[in-house]
């Protein structure tokens, strides 16, 4: 889908540190993400993940390191602005707009791609373009046949369909992924990875997932995150043999 | 969702008995029933802007009396100098200057206030709003030259081409035109490509602001949207009883704005107009009865407030907000 | 000198009084997140039970006692019937249903004890001055008002941090499930510190009866004054009530004093003198405008 020659990779995270208090959060972490990469990032709770992800997406400021979206550093740039770049993410706690359709969700999310307009005569539900675009989506997702429905009113696993096809629908460089299949049962997981699977490679996209089988099954690299540090990365079965990363987790993810 | 024509046809509703309201006191001879429509209809328009920032903007301000008050005091003062023949031009009592004149000087107070007031949220904002307003009630009180807490009067109603708005009628009907062409403009407004944005910085600004809205424009711009058309309520305010005092912008009035919207429906922007007429026709009902009227308008206020949380008919207008 | 300590002192009688009301209120909204505009009426009810009771008694203790008693009781009856049911509920309808109750409270009021305003006069063991330094001479009453404020001050103090009440206050302001796993009647805990928060009113009322008229509407002066208050200081704050109750008496002290002054210096008096009024009354507003620009969450921020 993405289709311009921008050479380099999508995104690029260079000795990010945040620090509260005497707990290092995240601590000098080095992350780079391909053009079309899936890279996932794994790790015990409390490893630091959330916090890196909220860096990224520019809610919270990291104390010293940078961000480079597509080449440009984003670094002070504050989360609206890296989403008009091209960020797009999806929450782990579902972040939608319980008083508005589906439909209205996914418009939401192509009138703010350019910030938003201060057009107060037209009604966004009467763009023909859009309409067309959100709708191609939420058939992507599934949630065609749901549209009209009000988002409040979804199941949770159709709740993070929709995070994604809002997500999805801005076209974005590079998509934040958190957490997209906690709480899902597995037919649900099942159906979100076989729509993951089918992303791959067009998108640049950052995983972070509790579930294994999928992480293992989806991505193209790993980062192993364990308390604040990147302690391995490499592909799945890399990370399957190495033993600093079996020494961290324990076998906690025997699988 | 419920039947998308419903609101409408409730709104038209509304509209009619507004529009025959006249006709029923000249048949049954009831002549303050024209000032207590005319009331109604003024506050409606305060009402329904101020459900534009609590109900779509979740702005709970309690301080647009300012808006209201001021809007009133630009015409009041405007005509004060033109009477003594102190401006340029031998001043103006031409409502197409005045009146726009009042409503910018409401959307200039709008934009510092919004402005400062938008860097706070929850109670804080609830609180500097409050204080802004006190500032111009305690400001319009020590301004002696303009009456002081006597406020002062105006010695006739601005003038229109074509139309003597001197006149109680066609000044109600040109009231309840306003109205119309507000609430309509609200209504587009909330359903634009602007107010998505802004319910969905009401539902959930994290995801807005992750999708890539920058809040503080858009909040802003809604509450001098608002500003403005409570100002436009205190000119005709300012007209109706051609008299203003420091009271138009007391905090009570912000309560009583307040009161109405939610009395109607948060949301809506048609039941607050029920509201007013709700809270202003019962005022006038039961200060007939005893001077002590408020002691049964609180408890009713207290008794919306805990159990009619989408006012008298939100419910039926499909109100948002399900707190 | 003289006059500017003069001046100090009266602010600080001022914020003293101030701080009885914005203890409970920030208490009320730090644990139960309640926006509680009859907070004003709590201290109405208490000037009026001073002024009533010792007028028709002869006793100003008897008064006092009534004055607090009628606090602690209107209290209670306010968060039984209603504000126990505003828990949680958004800001919006808080302030509106405490608003109806402020009508309520007025009106009731005036029926109970007319429109006309009381006075109350100054007992004789308060009545006078003393002579603090040369050319000072304070008025006694205004000295104790100073002190009882003090006193509830270290008195709260202690209550919040040395007593098993005070732990649980800390404990319901952090974590309401704590509260509740340690078997506490969660309810009953809200009912008592609300009750505690009017009896400060009360207290509050009973200072104000003797140097103030005892009218309807008194409440809610004092009330705005203290919602700037507890803003200022950092909505939820104890320490922070106190410190915002002690700048916005000073300014508003030192406002009166000083800035007819300032303005006449400036303008011709037959604008100065409403003028002065009108901006010294605006003052605290200013301050607390200028204070949230800085600081959106008061001068001692609470933790959400």
């Amino acid at each position: 889908m993405r289709t311009d020659p921008t050479t380099g990779p999508a995104l690029e995270i260079e000795h990010l540190r945040k620090t509260f208090g005497a707990l290092r959060a995240t601590d000098d972490v080095s992350l780079t993400i391909e053009r079309g990469e899936l890279h996932a990032v794994i790790g015990p709770n409390g490893a630091g993940k959330s916090t890196l992800i909220t860096q990224i997406c520019g809610e919270l400021r990291p104390d010293s390191g940078h961000i480079r979206l597509d080449g440009v550093d984003v670094t002070r740039v504050p989360a609206f602005g890296r989403a008009r770049l091209g960020l797009g993410r999806s929450f782990q706690i579902t972040q939608l707009c319980g008083d508005f359709t589906v439909l209205e969700n996914v418009l939401l999310s192509l009138e703010a791609k350019g910030g938003g307009s201060f057009d107060v005569f037209r009604d966004p539900r009467r763009n023909r373009a859009h309409r067309d675009v959100a709708m191609h989506w939420l058939d992507t997702v599934g949630l065609a046949d749901f549209a009209d429905r009000q988002a409040s009113a979804l199941s949770h696993g159709e709740r993070r369909q929709l995070e994604i096809a809002v997500a999805l629908a801005r076209d974005p460089r590079v998509l934040l992924l958190d957490e997209p299949m906690a709480g899902m049962g597995a037919e649900e997981s099942g159906k979100l990875a076989r729509l993951l699977a089918g992303l791959k490679g067009r998108y640049s996209i950052l995983l972070v997932e509790h579930d294994m089988d999928a992480v293992f099954a989806l991505a193209d690299r790993i980062s192993v995150l364990v308390y604040g540090r990147v302690v391995f990365t490499g592909t799945a079965a890399e990370v399957r043999e190495n033993p600093e990363v079996k020494a961290a987790y324990l076998g906690d993810w025997e699988c | 969702m419920t039947d998308a024509r419903r609101p409408i046809l409730f709104t038209l509703g509304v509209f009619a008995v507004l529009a025959l309201l006249p006709a029923v006191f000249a048949l049954t001879g009831w002549t303050s029933g024209m000032g207590l429509a005319t009331r109604i209809v003024i506050y409606a328009i305060a009402v329904v802007a101020l459900d534009l920032i609590i109900g779509y903007g979740a702005m709970v301000s309690f301080g647009h009396a300012m808006f209201f008050g001021v809007g009133g005091y630009v015409v009041a003062i405007v005509a004060h100098h033109t009477g003594l023949g102190e401006l340029p031009f031998g001043g103006t009592n031409a409502a197409f200057i005045v009146w726009p004149l009042a409503i910018l000087a409401c959307a200039a107070l709008g934009l510092v206030v919004g402005w400062l007031a938008l860097k706070t949220t929850g109670v804080q904002f609830i609180m500097i709003t409050l204080a802004f307003a006190q500032m111009v009630f305690f400001l319009l009180i020590s301004v002696q030259v303009y009456g002081g807490d006597d406020g002062m009067m105006i010695d006739r109603r601005n003038t229109l081409p074509f139309v003597d708005i001197g006149r109680p009628l066609i000044f109600y009907y040109l009231c309840l035109l306003l109205l119309a062409v507000w609430l309509g403009f609200c209504r587009m407004f909330v359903n634009s490509r602007f107010g998505l944005v802004l319910q969905a910085l009401r539902q959930s600004e994290r995801r807005a602001v992750n999708l890539g809205i920058a809040p503080l424009s858009f909040r802003l711009a809604t509450f001098v949207t608002s500003a403005m058309g409570t100002g436009l309520a205190g000119v005709l305010w300012a007209n109706y009883a051609r008299f203003v005092s420091p009271d138009m912008a007391a905090w009570t009035k912000s309560g009583e704005f307040m009161a109405m919207v939610v009395l109607g429906g948060l949301g809506t922007l048609t039941g607050p107009i029920v509201g007013a007429a709700a809270f202003v026709g019962l005022e006038e009902l039961l200060s007939m009865w005893t001077e002590h009227w408020m002691i049964v308008m609180g408890p009713l206020l207290v008794i919306v407030a805990l159990f009619r949380r989408r006012g008298l008919v939100g419910s039926l207008l499909g109100g948002d907000r399900a707190h | 000198m003289i006059f500017f300590l003069e001046q100090l002192l009266n602010g600080l009688q001022y914020g003293a009084m101030l701080f009885m009301l914005a203890s409970g209120l920030t208490l009320i909204f730090g644990i139960m997140g309640v926006i509680n505009l009859t907070h004003g009426s709590f201290y109405m009810v208490g000037a009026y039970g001073a002024a009533v009771v010792t007028a028709a008694t002869g006793s100003v203790v008897l008064g006092a006692v009534a004055a607090l008693a009628g606090a602690a009781l209107y209290g209670t009856a306010v968060e039984i019937a209603v504000v126990r049911r505003l828990y949680g509920r958004d800001h919006l309808y808080q302030v509106l249903a405490t608003f109806g109750l402020i009508l309520f409270s007025n009106e009731a009021m005036a029926l109970l004890a007319g429109r006309q305003p009381r006075f109350l006069e100054i007992p004789p063991l308060l009545s006078g001055s003393v002579h603090l330094l040369p050319g000072l001479d304070y008025p006694v009453i205004r000295l104790a008002f100073i002190a009882v404020g003090a006193a509830v001050a270290i008195g709260l103090w202690l209550l919040v941090n040395h007593t098993r009440l005070g732990m649980l206050i800390r404990a319901g302001a952090d974590d309401r499930e704590m509260v509740d796993a340690l078997g506490v009647d969660i309810r009953r805990l809200y009912t008592i510190v609300f009750a505690l928060g009017a009896v400060l009113c009360g207290i509050a009322g009973v200072m104000a009866a003797p140097l103030l008229a005892v009218e309807i509407g008194m409440g809610e002066r004092i009330l705005i004054a203290g919602f700037v208050v507890i803003v200022v200081g950092g909505v939820g704050s104890v320490r922070g009530a106190l410190a915002g109750a002690l700048l916005i008496g000073l300014v508003d002290g030192l406002g009166r004093a000083y800035l007819p002054q300032i303005i006449q210096s400036l303008l011709p008096p037959s604008i100065a003198d409403t003028l002065a009024a009108g901006l010294v009354s605006a003052s605290i507003y200013v301050i607390m405008a200028l204070v949230l620009l800085v600081r959106p969450l008061g001068l001692f921020p609470v933790r959400s």
